[in-house]
C-alpha cells in the first residue's frame, strides 16, 4: 500500500469517504513525517500537532455523522503570513515573534469551514520579501529535492512541506511570484489567483495591490479543490470581486484542442538555463501536438516590469509595515522615549531586506520624488496591464518558464539583491496586471531539480489554467516523482 | 493697528455621528465616558492583515455637510494614506483623502454684528478616520483607541476670515449646520468638533500673504477667539520689532491666555500621501447626490427667513432662535403647543435666555434643564389666560419650574398663586388703601396723576402680588373718579 503521505488530496478524500482510512491516521502520518524530516528541511515555524489531531478526530466524527465537506479531514499547512486565531503568526519576522492573532484570515477560515485539519504554520521570507526564503527571520528552509538548495520563496516553507509530504497541500501567497517560484523549485502545482479572487482579509499585507493567497499542491486537481474553497467575494475585503466562482473540478476535461497558446517572445530572452528553456519548449510542443494552436506574441513593456514592481510593492510596503512599532503587539524594545522605542524595536525586529524595501518605498513616495517614481510606475503598470489585455485578444493562455533557472544554492544570490530580484523577472508582470498565473512541473534538470512551466490567463479565468494544466499533467508523470530524501 | 489686516483660515474636524466606525463595524462610543479601549476591533487597532471597508453612512453624512455648504460633489473621490508615526495612530498611517476629496468649492454666509452678511469660501471637505487618544502620565503615556477610526470630516475654509469675530461667526454657523444636519452634536469639550486656525497678518503695502501659523487644541469657540486675537497681536509685535514670524504649530493655554509654540516647522510636513490600495475609488452618481440632497433638513438660514417672513419675528429674534438647533427645536415645540410666535419669542429672549444666563447654562443645552417645552408653553398659557399675572409667572413660577421641574399648574396650586380677579375682594382692598392714604388721594385729586401708581402698588402688595392688574386699575380709577364729583 502507498504510504498515507504520498496520497493526493483527491485520493485521500476517496479513501476517507470509503472509510479505508481515518483522518486521525492521515493526520498522524503527516505528524510522523514532520518528526522524521523537518529537522532537516526546517519548514515549520509552528507545528500544532495536538490541535491537528483533535481536528482530525472531530472530522472523523463528523464524517461518521454524514458530513461530507470538500476538505473534511485533509491535513494542510498555512503560510505564516496568514492570520490564524490563537496560533502564532510571525510573517517570518522577529518583530511578530509571539504574536497570536484574535482572528482567522478569511482564506484560512474558509479552509477550516471546508473541514481542513491545520498542521501548523510554515516558514517564509520575512513579510514575503524574497524569492528563496533565505530572508526568514527564523531559519533557512531547505529544498527537499536537494538540501543544499533553496526551496524558492517567499512561500518556501509551503513548497518544502508539500514536496516533503509533510502536508497534503499548503497555502502560499504571491506578490511577485512567491507561490509560483517555490512551486517551480519544488516540483509542485501552485496558482496565484486573479487579484480579487481570494480575500486578502487576514493576509498580512506586503504589497496591497499585488498580494494574493493561493494553493500549493502536488496535483492540478488538488489545487482546484483548495482554490474552490478559498475563492469568493468577502465583504471584509473591498478589493475582492463579487463574481461567481466556477466549479473548477468540472473544468478538468483534458480538452486542449481548441486552445490558443501565446508564447511571449520577451519571456525567452538571454540568461535562461538551457535545460529550463528546453523543458518549457518541450511542454509547449506537447500542447501543439495535442491540437493546441501556438501564437508568438509580444509583451512590449516587459522590460519595465521589474522596476515598476519594486517601486509599487516597496511603496505600499513602506506604509503597510509602519504598524510594527512595538506599541500594540509583537516585540517591543522599550527605550523610554517613544521615538527611541520605535527605532530600537524596528531596528532589531526587521531584517536587512525588509529595511531595504521600506527605505526604497519611503524614498519613492517622498515629496518631490513621487511623480518621478510612484506616479510613473503606476502609469507603466497600466501599460503592462494593457500588454496582457492585447495578448489575450489573440490567445487563451500564455506559457513560459516560471523562473529562468532551477533552484539555486544558498547564498548564491544573497550578496546582490538585484540578482535575487531577477529571479522574479517572469512572474512579477502577472501581479502588476492582476491576472492569474500557475506553475506546474514540466521536467528536471541534470541535477535532478524540478523545472516549472508557467501558464497565464485573463483575469478571473482560472478555469482555463486548470483545464490546460490538467491535460498536460495527465500525459506526464513529473508530479508522481519523489525527492530522494523520501526514498 | 490699521496698517495690518488679519488673515484667518479655519480647518474644522467634525466626527460624524454614525453607529459604527469609518472602516469597520466597530461601534462608535462617547470617547470621554466609555472605559478606555472598550470600543475597539481588529481593524481600528490596525492588527496585521486587517482591511478597511468604507462606512457608506459616513459618506452620506459627509456629503450632506458638503451640500449644506453649497459645495460641488465631484464625480468620484478617493482615499489616500497619510503616513506618519505616532502611538495614537495604530496603522502608522491615517486613511484620509488628498487629491480627490468628497466635496469642493463651497461657501458659508455669516452674519456680522453690523447686520451685513459675508461669504466665507469653503475650499474642500474630505472624509478620514480619527486617531486614538494619548494620556500622558508619570513615566509614560496611555493609549486609548476608542476614538481611533471614528469617521471624521475635515472642512477647510478659504483664508477669507478677517478678524476673530468673523471666525467666531463662521464657527458658530458651521456648528449650527452640523447640528441641524444631525451629523455632529457640536460638543467641543469632548473633542467631537475641533477647530484649528491658520493665522497670518498682512501689511497694507503687502501684495502677498506672509508666513502663517497654525493654532491647534482649541477646546471652545471662546478660546479660539482669544487665541486668534493673541496670535495676531504677537505677529504684529514681531513685525514691528523687525523680526520674522516662523512657521509653527501653536497651542493655546486658556488659563494663562497665552500662545504656546509647540513645534517649529523648518520643513513642510512630509506625509508621503499615496492612493489607498485597499479601497476602490468611490464613484458618485447623480442619483446618490440627489438622494442625499433630499435628506437635507431645513437649515438655519432657511429657518431664520421663515421666522421673519411667515412668523413675523424680528431679524434679531429669528437669528437668536435659530442659531442653536436645540433652541430652535425647543421653540418649535412651544409653537406646536399653540403659543403665538411673537409671544413665544418674547418669553425666550427676555425670560428663558435670562434664566439660562443666570445659571451659566449654554443655550444649546436648553433641552437639558428641568423646564420642558411643554411646561413652558403651559406657563405662557396660564399668564395669557389671566390665571396668574405675568410678574408671578416670571418671578415665581418660572424659577420654581427651573428648580423642581414641576408643571406650572402644580406650582400655582401649591403656592396659591392664582391671580385674584374677584371684583368685591379687590374693591375691598382698594377701599382700604384709599382710606389709609387720604393724602395720596387728595394729591391725585389735585392733579398729581403719578400718585395713581403708588396707590396701585400699595393695593397689589396687599394682594401679595396676585391681583389682576387690569381689575385693580379699573376699580381704583372708578373709586377715585367717584370722589372727584
Amino acid at each position: 500500500m502507498t504510504h498515507l503521505t504520498d496520497l493526493t488530496i483527491s485520493d485521500a478524500l476517496d479513501k476517507l469517504k470509503n472509510r479505508d482510512i481515518s483522518s486521525v491516521e492521515l493526520t498522524q502520518a503527516h505528524i510522523d513525517q514532520i518528526a522524521k524530516h523537518d529537522s532537516q528541511v526546517q519548514a515549520y515555524i509552528t507545528v500544532t500537532a495536538e490541535k491537528a489531531l483533535e481536528a482530525a478526530h472531530a472530522a472523523d466524527t463528523a464524517r461518521a455523522a454524514g458530513d461530507d465537506k470538500p476538505l473534511l479531514g485533509i491535513p494542510l499547512a498555512m503560510k505564516d503570513v496568514l492570520s490564524t486565531k490563537g496560533i502564532q503568526t510571525t510573517c517570518g519576522s522577529q518583530i511578530l515573534k509571539g504574536y497570536k492573532p484574535v482572528f482567522d484570515a478569511t482564506s484560512v477560515k474558509r479552509l477550516y469551514d471546508a473541514g481542513m485539519v491545520m498542521l501548523g504554520k510554515v516558514n517564509m521570507d520575512e513579510f514575503a520579501m524574497g524569492s528563496s526564503t533565505e530572508n526568514s527571520g527564523y531559519f533557512l528552509t531547505r529544498n527537499p529535492w536537494n538540501l543544499e538548495r533553496v526551496p524558492g520563496g517567499s512561500s518556501g516553507g509551503s513548497s518544502a512541506v508539500v514536496a516533503a509530504r509533510m502536508a497534503m497541500g499548503a497555502t502560499g501567497t504571491d506578490t511577485g511570484g512567491s507561490i509560483r517560484t517555490p512551486a517551480a523549485f519544488c516540483g509542485l502545482v501552485g496558482i496565484k489567483p486573479s487579484y480579487g479572487r481570494v480575500s486578502r482579509y487576514g493576509l498580512v499585507a506586503f504589497g496591497s495591490s499585488l498580494d494574493q493567497a493561493g494553493p500549493m499542491t502536488r496535483t492540478v486537481e488538488d489545487a482546484a479543490r483548495m482554490l474552490q474553497v478559498m475563492a469568493g467575494y468577502d465583504p471584509q475585503d473591498s478589493t475582492s470581486m463579487n463574481v461567481p466562482v466556477p466549479d473548477y473540478l468540472a473544468t478538468l476535461s483534458g480538452e486542449v484542442k481548441s486552445l490558443k497558446i501565446g508564447i511571449p517572445k520577451e519571456y525567452f530572452g538571454a540568461g535562461m538555463q538551457p535545460e529550463v528553456e528546453k523543458a518549457v519548449r518541450d511542454a509547449i510542443a506537447w500542447y501543439e501536438k495535442a491540437g493546441a494552436q501556438l501564437v508568438e506574441i509580444s509583451l512590449p513593456h516587459s522590460e519595465y516590469s521589474l522596476s515598476t514592481y519594486y517601486i509599487i510593492a516597496c511603496s505600499e510596503a513602506s506604509a503597510n509595515l509602519a504598524r510594527y512599532d512595538g506599541i500594540r503587539f509583537g516585540a517591543r524594545i522599550d527605550k523610554g522615549d517613544v521615538i527611541e522605542t520605535y527605532k530600537a524595536t524596528r531596528g532589531a525586529g526587521f531584517g536587512a531586506e525588509v529595511k531595504r524595501r521600506i527605505m526604497l518605498g519611503t524614498y519613492a513616495l517622498s515629496a518631490g520624488y513621487y511623480d518621478a517614481w510612484y506616479g510613473k510606475a503606476q502609469a507603466v503598470r497600466t501599460l503592462i496591464k494593457q500588454d496582457f489585455e492585447k495578448a489575450f485578444e489573440q490567445v487563451d493562455v500564455l506559457m513560459s518558464a516560471v523562473v529562468p533557472t532551477t533552484a539555486f544554492k544558498f547564498g548564491d544570490n544573497t550578496e546582490d539583491p538585484l540578482q535575487m530580484y531577477l529571479a522574479d523577472i517572469l512572474t512579477i508582470s502577472v501581479n502588476l496586471a492582476g491576472i492569474p498565473g500557475m506553475s506546474i512541473p514540466c521536467g528536471f534538470d541534470n541535477q535532478h531539480l524540478p523545472i516549472g512551466l508557467q501558464l497565464l490567463a485573463p483575469a478571473f479565468k482560472e478555469e482555463t489554467l486548470f483545464r490546460a494544466a490538467h491535460a498536460y499533467e495527465q500525459a506526464h508523470d513529473w508530479h508522481t516523482r519523489k525527492p530522494d530524501l523520501l526514498q | 493697528m490699521t496698517e495690518w489686516t488679519t488673515i484667518v483660515g479655519l480647518e474644522v474636524h467634525a466626527e460624524m455621528l454614525t453607529q459604527t466606525k469609518m472602516f469597520s463595524a466597530c461601534p462608535v462610543v462617547d470617547s470621554v465616558m466609555a472605559p478606555p479601549n472598550s470600543a475597539v476591533d481588529p481593524v481600528s487597532m490596525g492588527l496585521p492583515g486587517t482591511l478597511p471597508v468604507i462606512n457608506m453612512q459616513a459618506m452620506d453624512y459627509g456629503m450632506m455637510v458638503g451640500l449644506a455648504l453649497k459645495c460641488d460633489i465631484p464625480p468620484f473621490n478617493q482615499f489616500a494614506r497619510k503616513n506618519y508615526f505616532y502611538p495614537d495612530l495604530p496603522k502608522g498611517y491615517q486613511i484620509s483623502q488628498y487629491d480627490h476629496p468628497l466635496a469642493v468649492n463651497g461657501y458659508l454666509d455669516i452674519e456680522l454684528e453690523d447686520g451685513t452678511t459675508k461669504r466665507i469660501g469653503v475650499r474642500r471637505a474630505h472624509m478620514e478616520e480619527d486617531t486614538g487618544k494619548l494620556t500622558h502620565i508619570d513615566g509614560g503615556s496611555l493609549v486609548d483607541l476608542n476614538r481611533a477610526g471614528v469617521p471624521l470630516l475635515e472642512i477647510v475654509s478659504e483664508p477669507d476670515i478677517r478678524n476673530s469675530a468673523e471666525a467666531e461667526a463662521y464657527a458658530r454657523k458651521l456648528r449650527a449646520i452640523l447640528q441641524y444636519l444631525g451629523v455632529n452634536h457640536g460638543d467641543m469639550s469632548k473633542g467631537v468638533l475641533r477647530f484649528e486656525a491658520n493665522v497670518s497678518v498682512m501689511h497694507k503695502d503687502d501684495t502677498e500673504f506672509r508666513t502663517r501659523t497654525e493654532i491647534k487644541n482649541l477646546n471652545s469657540i471662546r478660546s479660539m477667539v482669544r487665541a486668534i486675537d493673541a496670535e495676531v497681536a504677537r505677529q504684529i509685535k514681531l513685525y514691528n520689532k523687525g523680526e520674522k514670524v516662523i512657521q509653527a504649530t501653536l497651542g493655546w493655554d486658556d488659563a494663562a491666555g497665552k500662545i504656546i509654540i509647540q513645534r517649529l516647522k523648518e520643513r513642510p510636513d512630509e506625509y508621503r500621501y499615496f492612493p489607498e490600495p485597499d479601497l476602490p475609488i468611490v464613484e458618485v452618481s447623480r442619483e446618490w447626490v440627489e438622494r442625499v440632497q433630499a435628506l437635507l433638513p431645513e437649515l438655519p438660514d432657511a429657518r431664520r427667513t421663515r421666522y421673519v417672513t411667515a412668523l413675523n419675528l424680528s431679524e434679531y429674534d429669528a437669528h437668536v432662535l435659530t442659531m442653536d438647533k436645540p433652541v430652535a427645536e425647543f421653540f418649535e415645540v412651544v409653537l406646536a403647543e399653540g403659543i403665538a410666535p411673537k409671544t413665544a419669542a418674547n418669553w425666550f429672549t427676555t425670560h428663558l435666555f435670562g434664566l439660562l444666563n443666570d445659571h451659566k447654562v449654554e443655550r444649546e443645552n436648553i433641552g437639558q434643564t428641568n423646564i420642558s417645552a411643554q411646561h413652558l408653553a403651559a406657563l405662557i398659557k396660564q399668564v395669557e389666560s389671566g390665571a396668574i399675572n405675568q410678574t408671578t409667572g416670571v418671578k415665581t413660577v418660572l424659577p420654581e419650574m427651573w428648580a423642581t421641574g414641576k408643571a406650572p399648574e402644580a406650582i400655582i396650586q401649591e403656592k396659591g398663586l392664582a391671580q385674584i380677579s374677584d371684583v368685591s375682594a379687590i374693591g375691598e382692598k382698594v377701599a382700604d388703601a384709599m382710606a389709609q392714604n387720604p393724602d395720596m388721594v387728595t394729591r391725585y385729586l389735585n392733579g398729581e396723576e403719578k400718585v395713581f401708581n403708588a396707590l396701585f402698588g400699595n393695593i397689589m402688595k396687599s394682594l401679595k402680588g396676585q391681583g389682576d392688574p387690569a381689575v385693580i386699575r379699573q376699580i381704583l380709577q372708578e373709586k377715585l373718579t367717584a370722589q372727584k364729583s
